[in-house]
């Protein structure tokens, strides 16, 4: 019998570390009682945008980080969830629990439809074609009478029905729920996916795609794999957004801005990382609404200012983000040296 | 019986012959080398059998069946793996990541695939190495862990770029051993290598390229007293 084999194959295929799962689960359940102690509107918005832009960072680190695609023009799947829900649910009273599933089927679709092409283009290739295919979707529906064209969709109050309408007028607390909710669902998922035999083989694609097709992987039905998965997690976010301020229109909802958030989101936090995410979300959009406070309005841009300069100090300091300060042994498989 | 039928296979980059003309056959359970000097074409002929370049003409057959111009992931899910000249690791991935990758192919199950790694690891004799990141390999290590993810597809024929190129020479005689390990296992060999002791150390055939064109093919103590053979790696001396 070979020893350091049998060893080898003893070990867990994980390493689970009980201190950081009790520390997550602590996290979670304090998350779940945090509104019941009388937090205020401002900081519940605030947990909102947290819970929102976590996931879609996640919906970029899957395209990016696992599958290494960099793409600029992802707001347009928000913009799609955004629309679907709205759109169906003023046109045909069709609730947004449902239409939910209408904005991801219409993002995976038209992910296959983008990516089908682009994806053949990698790089800086891809990631230009990426943003010139978000603008156009903003223009698109800009001018399309049908969605309301550059007025955008007010979603009829229905007060009276909150949960079938997904909206709540006297607090937002059921909003809190509802986005902590889809984040938690998300994020549980997306481990799933890096955990599996699908995460390995996007990682491959990544890290190399000719060692990938040498090893029997399809990388251009792969990376159209990640895409679409990468679409279907955004799109709720867009649908969500749009129950949350029942308003939208394509300046708001097809914004580059979007893109660009959730690239800075991921790469803060640290990309290729399901936690990079989490946290960079928890930092920089508490760091962005308050800037926009103290520093914006009649201050120009100085909150942007602000802003991008932390993403300096990031960028030179820690590139890899600031998973980088998480000791690696929680992180890492042990290294037996 | 015939693994790799080779015939007429050709490809120009331009106005350049990478390799013309070329033919060649590999038996079942034979190690093949591919000899020749740098800009020879062997490489090139790499990838034309795996499928990383479009042939422009030829045939290429695995066992019976056309992989001409197949797609690389096709070919390699036929049984073909193979090894990279300029070494692809995934560089952030550990050893065992990047073998298990590989027994995906074989494996559905998590559990299954990451035993199924552990074996090829221990085999090629870097089981300690197992939780290391691919960059934190030495060259030796590196290429030892491309055999093993080749390997790890179950391939019934194996390309290897230059399996001790760019290794000190301590590190050599261990790589060597591991081919000759390999072929007892029943895989098919098609190996280039620029150390002709080598080659005819472990060959059972040898094929000798140059300017893209077949020189020579047989044994290997045809190969080492063919004249052609010594004449494109040594050079001609023209009489004064």
């Amino acid at each position: 019998m070979d020893t350091k084999l049998e060893i080898a194959k003893s070990e867990p295929i994980w390493n689970t570390n009980n201190r950081v799962i009790s520390i997550i689960a602590g996290l979670i359940i304090i998350l779940f009682v945090l509104p019941l102690f009388g937090m205020n509107s401002f900081y519940l918005h605030l947990f909102i945008m947290i819970f929102m832009h976590a996931v879609m960072a996640q919906s970029w680190n899957v395209i990016a980080g696992f599958s290494g695609q960099i793409s600029l023009g992802h707001g347009a799947f928000f913009g799609i969830g955004a629309y679907a829900t709205s759109f169906f649910y003023m046109e045909y009273g069709i609730t947004p629990w449902i239409s939910i599933f209408f904005g991801m089927f219409v993002s995976a679709i038209f992910a296959v439809l983008i990516g089908i092409p682009m994806l053949r283009l990698s790089g800086h290739y891809f990631a230009i074609a990426t943003l010139l295919i978000g603008i156009s979707f903003q223009v698109v529906f800009q001018r399309w009478d049908l969605v309301g064209a550059a007025s955008g969709l007010w979603v009829t109050m229905t007060p009276e029905d909150s949960w079938s309408a997904l909206q709540f007028h006297s607090s937002k607390a059921p909003y809190y729920y509802v986005f902590l909710i889809f984040f938690l669902i998300t994020f549980f998922l997306v481990w799933l996916l890096s955990r599996s035999k699908l995460g390995y083989r996007l990682r491959a694609v990544r890290d190399d795609p000719q060692a990938a097709l040498s090893l029997c992987i399809n990388v251009s039905n792969y990376k159209i794999i990640a895409y679409v998965i990468s679409a279907m997690i955004m799109a709720p976010m867009g649908s969500l957004f749009a129950q949350y301020i029942l308003i939208i229109d394509p300046d708001r909802v097809f914004n580059i801005e979007i893109s660009i958030i959730v690239l800075l989101i991921t790469v803060l936090g640290g990309i290729g990382n399901v936690w990079g995410p989490i946290i960079g979300a928890a930092i920089l959009v508490p760091i962005s609404e308050y800037s926009r406070i103290y520093l914006g309005g009649t201050g120009g841009a100085v909150d942007l200012i602000f802003y991008g300069l932390i993403l300096m100090i990031i960028c030179i300091f820690r590139p890899n983000g600031l998973i980088s300060f998480i000791p690696k042994d929680i992180l890492e498989r042990k290294k037996q040296r | 019986m015939k693994i790799l039928t080779v015939e007429n296979l050709s490809k120009s980059f331009g106005g350049i012959h990478a390799n013309k003309d070329i033919s060649f056959d590999v038996e079942e359970g034979s190690i093949l080398g591919v000899i020749g000097p740098n800009g020879a074409g062997k490489s090139t002929l790499f990838d034309l059998i795996t499928g990383f370049t479009k042939p422009d003409a030829g045939k290429v057959k695995f066992f019976d069946k056309n992989i001409f111009g197949i797609s690389p992931d096709k070919i390699s899910n036929l049984g073909v793996g193979r090894t990279f000249q300029k070494l692809k690791p995934f560089a952030d991935q550990t050893l065992l990541e990047n073998v298990m990758i590989g027994a995906f192919v074989k494996e559905k199950d998590i559990k299954r695939a990451r035993d199924r790694a552990l074996e090829i690891i221990d085999f090629v004799d870097l089981i300690e190495k197992r939780h290391h990141f691919a960059k934190e390999l030495s060259t030796g290590q590196r290429k030892r862990l491309e055999m093993a993810r080749a390997m790890a597809i179950d391939p019934k024929l194996l390309l290897m770029d230059e399996v001790t190129g760019g290794v000190d020479q301590k590190t050599i005689p261990g790589l060597v051993e591991l081919v000759k390990k390999l072929k007892k296992t029943g895989v098919t060999i098609i190996t280039i290598e620029h150390n002709i002791n080598i080659i005819m150390e472990i060959s059972d055939n040898v094929l000798a390229l140059d300017q893209g064109k077949r020189i020579a093919f047989g044994e290997p103590k045809e190969i080492q007293n063919n004249k052609q053979v010594i004449d494109a790696y040594l050079g001609t001396f023209d009489a004064a």
